[in-house]
């Protein structure tokens, strides 16, 4: 027989830290790896400079059109000169402090549901919000002078149809969900169909159908509005998404979960609300967002049908024959504004799955 | 004795899945307060058996009766037994998105409705009773097996339970958290709340049991007193089973 001490716990090496250590580990390990670390650099090399040239230090920021250089840099000017439409399309711009005011509230609405305490509230301010929104950008009420959606573009209109799209789809994608898994057979294949149909379709004809043949069963005297067509037929799409999501999110929730909620003698849709879909959101916040950055991309689509969102000011703009020529610049704005909205999504998402990370 | 004096009483209930005959004309009657250990192979349907008894499974033939409420396909009827029936699980199913005390919160709101503030008081003294009190604030992933399985019984007890049900409670336990898990079960034992327990924990059954029931191939095989049961079986198949159990 034998025993033996405790032994107390030492710091680890110090030989396996510092930069010069993390160089050689993971850059220069082997003749292979360092020769794809020289490789790198050298694309970097053969990009960068003159993309910076390009876009910062040959750029051209003010002036007129005229006295343009024609060679080299970027000539951000233009950007500059059409700033506003590509942000507010055709609103006019006497009006344009109602939807700042609208981005401005949307930022409100964010840091004070974080800061508000009382459910009840914030479950006040979502449900005001929309409307509110709706008032302001359209007007027809409280005095404020009405703006047709014929004249909402650019920007504006982009995040519009991508907030409207995610916000409605993702109650009706959630209902979807859980009535493809319904015991009831005519609601089951209700829902399968419905989602089977529309994820077999590209959106480019939903839109389509939704321009062209919505209003062919509506035409007594109901003239329903260009936007509207489009924001159903995008919510619709985007709802048969959100509900696959969903239905694997649900589908990785252990049986014991909904055992225990009957158990405890919760209803189908209390158990649903309080223990299952909080749980199912939680493991799907990834794809869910990934599946609301696609919708933000596909909504430049509504160009099809007549609307005017950034990526259409953009090419519009590049026909004003008092500007020709500017589409390089145009379209890298464009391309940088898309990132960083979905970047910023994808940022946000992140920080929400850190917060509801109840495992350690 | 009649049949509104028993708090559970189950008359050949039967149950197949698909072509699967589970449950064989099973019969059993348990009085208020009585304490009642079920064990047997695994397949012999005693899981089942105390599943029919909150609805977690239906059964197709016969009848059951929990504290004089006839069990029937009514969503009504199965949440009014539901809301007397406490059942814990072999792997605790606590809910990991909620915090201890919010995971005992959500019956008594829910279902009982409840005042928070009051039900709040009930679950920190159940939590108390279990010994886990300092943990409420914790989620179900911080804590250890028999600490969560600890909990799981004090969110059933916060519906004030007539019948607690326990399917096996210990089987997902590392060894050394097996006791204090038994220990909080032999306590509510003594308080004479009536308990069915699916479990091959014989120590606990010797204990607290007023009656052992074995099961096998989805009947009753005998039934009996604990110390009748264990040293004086009747059945070939139980003394085998008895004779695998303990053997080690």
């Amino acid at each position: 027989m034998a025993t033996y001490t405790m032994k107390e716990a030492k710091p680890a090496p110090s030989a396996n830290k510092g930069v010069v250590f993390w160089l050689r580990e993971n850059l220069f390990s082997d003749v292979k790896n360092s020769l794809l670390t020289l490789f790198g650099l050298y694309i970097l090399y053969a990009l960068i400079p003159p993309l910076l040239n390009w876009a910062i230090f040959d750029a051209t920021w003010s002036g007129t059109k005229a006295e343009l250089p024609s060679d080299g840099g970027a000539r951000w000017i233009f950007i500059v000169e059409k700033f506003d439409q590509f942000i507010y399309g055709f609103y006019p711009e006497s009006l344009h402090w109602r939807p700042n005011l609208v981005a401005f509230l949307s930022v409100a609405l964010l840091v004070s549901l974080k800061l508000l305490k009382n459910n009840k509230v914030k479950i006040g301010l979502i449900i005001a919000f929309p409307f509110v929104c709706f008032v302001l950008i359209s007007g027809g009420w409280f005095g404020l002078e009405v703006v047709e959606t014929e004249k909402w573009g650019g920007l504006m209109l982009t995040i519009l149809v991508a907030a409207v799209g995610i916000i409605a789809s993702f109650p009706i994608g959630i209902v979807l969900a859980l009535g493809r898994q319904s015991d009831m057979p005519v609601l089951r294949n209700l829902c399968i169909g419905f989602i089977e149909f529309v994820r077999g379709v590209p959106l480019i004809t939903i839109l389509f159908m939704a321009s062209v043949m919505l209003p062919l069963f509506f035409q007594d005297g109901i003239e329903f509005n260009k936007l509207l067509r489009a924001l159903i037929g995008i919510t619709l799409f985007q709802a048969a998404y959100i509900a696959e999501v969903v239905r694997g999110g649900l589908q990785a929730i252990p049986k014991g979960q909904y055992e225990a909620s009957e158990a405890l003698g919760l209803s189908y849709w209390q158990g649903m609300i309080l223990i299952i879909l909080p749980q199912v959101l939680k493991i799907s916040i990834p794809n869910l967002v990934g599946s609301f950055i696609s919708l933000f991309k596909d909504t430049t689509l509504v160009l099809i049908i007549g609307l005017f969102d950034i990526l259409a000011m953009v090419t519009l703009t590049n026909s004003d024959t008092n500007w020709l020529g500017f589409e390089t610049e145009g379209y890298v704005f464009v391309t940088l504004i898309y990132w960083v909205c979905c970047f910023s999504m994808s940022q946000y998402s992140k920080a929400i799955e850190r917060k509801f990370n109840t495992e350690h | 004795m009649s049949e509104q004096e028993f708090m559970i009483s189950m008359k050949d209930v039967n149950k197949w899945y698909g072509d699967f005959h589970v449950l064989k004309d099973v019969n059993l009657n348990i009085k208020k307060g009585e304490k009642v250990v079920i064990c047997g192979p695994s397949g012999s349907g005693k899981s089942t058996t105390i599943r029919c008894l909150n609805h977690l499974e239906k059964f197709q033939e016969g009848s059951i009766n929990i504290n004089g409420t006839e069990l029937i396909e009514d969503v009504k009827v199965v949440r009014h037994i539901r809301s007397q029936v406490g059942m814990v699980f072999q792997h605790f199913n606590l809910f990991p998105h909620l915090s201890v005390l919010e995971n005992l919160l959500i019956a008594p709101t829910w279902v009982h409705k409840k005042p928070r503030k009051e039900a709040i008081e009930t679950a920190m003294y159940f939590l108390e009773r279990v010994k886990i009190a300092d943990q409420a604030h914790k989620y179900p992933n911080q804590l250890s097996g028999g600490q969560q399985q600890r909990v799981a019984i004090a969110r059933c007890l916060c519906i004030n339970p007539e019948i607690m049900l326990f399917d096996e409670p210990t089987s997902a336990l590392d060894p050394e958290m097996v006791s204090e898990v038994l220990d909080v079960m032999v306590e509510l034992a003594d308080e004479g709340i009536t308990m069915i327990c699916v479990t091959h924990e014989m120590g606990f059954a010797k204990k607290v049991a007023d009656r052992v029931i074995f099961m096998d191939a989805g009947q009753v095989i005998e039934e009996n007193e604990p110390n009748e049961f264990f040293d004086n079986p009747q059945s070939d198949r139980l003394k085998l089973f008895l004779d695998q159990i303990l053997s080690h």
